[in-house]
């Protein structure tokens, strides 16, 4: 495995042996297997990105190391508070205790409650975490500014807004907080070529932070702008005779 | 290691709001529900999900203290008594918690409100049940209420029975927050409402979780509700719980065969 820059330092992510395949109960009990063995580690500092074909488990892969989806075996370990967490066997509160403050997740969709202002969304993961109402709004308008996301659309629920729109507030959500771990599944999708630039440029300014950050880009640009090591998926493909 | 241990006593919170062991409730040879066993915290959503006649309403009734369990214990950590079984606190005494430090929003607004008092009087009685006699306070906190639900408040001194069913739902919420409790139980209680009311109320209900520590226990046969109010989910079949975990967990990759159809069966719009 190559090394990471940030040489030295702990892994912020550990994935030992990870395991995953569906069991669909209603469609006859059949088992669809998507990885096995799968070991991989990301140091502060990096931008993993996933690749190999569509299907092929990169989205399962990251859901897993989430905790949305549950894994078949093996462990996912996260830094929090200086140690790690299993994420696949602590307990619900200590994922959410995670989540909120150690691993942000950026998604294609923005699923939120409805009718609630832009900017009181983007602010809502700072007052989760108890940040002065006041400053959590700053950061905010500074972000969507940066994301170019027009001043007259703050005030208003993002449900009427271009799909890139509502991409650009999923991402002012996820980045208003430093997160010390990112994922990334496909964020700029449906971006126009400036606003990816400055998702790019969001993206390196936390990783010379130090976040550990794993992504999914089928974006040729924004892949070679922001990875600093490939990983292949399908080199851990479990057959459909090893599904149990 | 010390900042970890820190860390972790913020985290908990210590103490478990609600805490409940291998809780049955039979009613002769049926079943309402059977073996369940879970711990709530300050400030959490526990969402109870299942089709009618899974023992969901049995369920909330034993844990409110409307009806006692064949077994199992319910412990709630009151503000007067600290963690005590409810059925173990004489009647007087569960029922000063019951005021106190609980709300609970029926399905049917009608069986959570008087009818012959007035709108207001109904959302600021919990007040004066509590002792308090400041009229101009009270009627300033349930105008404050009424206001938070977006209840027309030209109605408030005509009595409920008046009002539409999401109007009467709106002043029966009103009604079990005021009073600042720290467990809510809500039965279906989005479920005659205007999609555009619920989304206020939803979004009322994630504000006084974060901003004050509320904690509440969602039966909802509406996946998307469950989704966007609930920290965790517990599905019943049969009077058991058959899958419990994080919400978005539950829902994206449910385990049990019964949690794959049901959220299979969900309506996309």
């Amino acid at each position: 495995m190559q090394q990471s820059k940030h040489n030295g330092h702990a892994p912020s992510i550990r994935v030992t042996n990870l395991k995953k395949q569906f069991t669909l109960h209603n469609q006859g009990s059949i088992e669809i297997p998507v990885f096995e063995s799968l070991n991989l580690e990301v140091a502060p500092g990096e931008c993993v990105v996933f690749v190999g074909d569509s299907g092929i488990g990169k989205s399962t892969l990251m859901r897993t190391i989430y905790g949305n989806y549950l894994a078949s075996g093996g462990c996912v370990e996260v830094q929090h508070d200086g140690a790690y967490v299993d994420i696949t066997k602590a307990s619900p509160h200590m994922v959410a205790a995670v989540r909120r403050r150690s691993m942000g997740y950026v998604s294609q969709f923005l699923r939120v409650i409805p009718r609630i202002s832009t900017i009181d969304l983007v602010i809502e993961p700072l007052l989760g975490n108890g940040v002065d109402p006041e400053e959590a709004r700053s950061r905010a308008v500074s972000l969507l500014r940066s994301l170019r996301l027009p001043e007259a659309l703050w005030s208003l629920p993002p449900a009427t807004f271009s799909g890139g729109e509502q991409q650009r507030v999923n991402i002012a959500r996820s980045f208003i907080r430093e997160y010390p771990v990112l994922l990334l599944d496909e964020p700029t999708a449906s971006l126009d070529a400036t606003n990816r630039e400055t998702v790019v440029a969001l993206i390196k300014a936390a990783l010379d932070k130090g976040a550990a950050m794993i992504g999914i880009f089928h974006d040729q640009d924004v892949r070679d702008a922001v990875a600093t090591r490939h990983f292949d998926v399908s080199s851990f493909k479990m057959d459909m005779e090893s599904a149990a | 290691m010390t900042m970890t241990a820190h860390q972790e006593t913020i985290d908990q919170a210590d103490q478990p709001l609600l805490r409940v062991r291998g809780l049955s409730k039979h009613y002769g040879m049926i079943t309402g529900c059977r073996d369940v066993s879970f711990e709530m915290r300050p400030g959490e959503v526990l969402g109870i999900v299942g089709e009618s006649g899974s023992g969901k309403t049995t369920l909330l009734n034993c844990l409110s203290g409307r009806l006692p369990p064949s077994q199992g214990r319910v412990e709630f950590n009151a503000s007067r008594h600290g963690l005590v079984d409810i059925y173990d606190l004489s009647e007087p005494d569960r029922r000063r918690m019951q005021r106190e430090d609980w709300g609970f929003v029926h399905q049917n607004p009608r069986d959570g409100l008087r009818m012959r008092v007035s709108g207001g009087a109904n959302v600021a009685e919990p007040l004066m049940n509590l002792g308090r006699r400041h009229y101009g306070d009270m009627r300033q906190a349930s105008l404050d209420w009424l206001n938070r639900v977006e209840l027309d408040l030209s109605r408030i001194d005509d009595k409920p029975r008046t009002y539409s069913g999401g109007m009467q739902q709106r002043v029966q919420i009103a009604r079990n927050l005021i009073h600042a409790p720290r467990l809510v139980f809500m039965d279906e209680p989005t479920g005659g409402l205007d999609v555009s009311v619920q989304a206020r109320l939803l979004d009322l209900m994630r504000e006084l979780v974060r901003d004050l520590g509320l904690a509440a226990i969602l039966v909802t046969h509406d996946m998307a509700v469950a989704r966007l109010m609930a920290d965790r989910l517990m599905v019943m079949k049969s009077g058991a719980v058959v899958e419990t975990g994080l919400t978005d967990q539950v829902l994206d990759d449910p385990q049990h065969p019964y949690t794959q159809l049901l959220v299979s069966s969900v309506l996309q719009i």
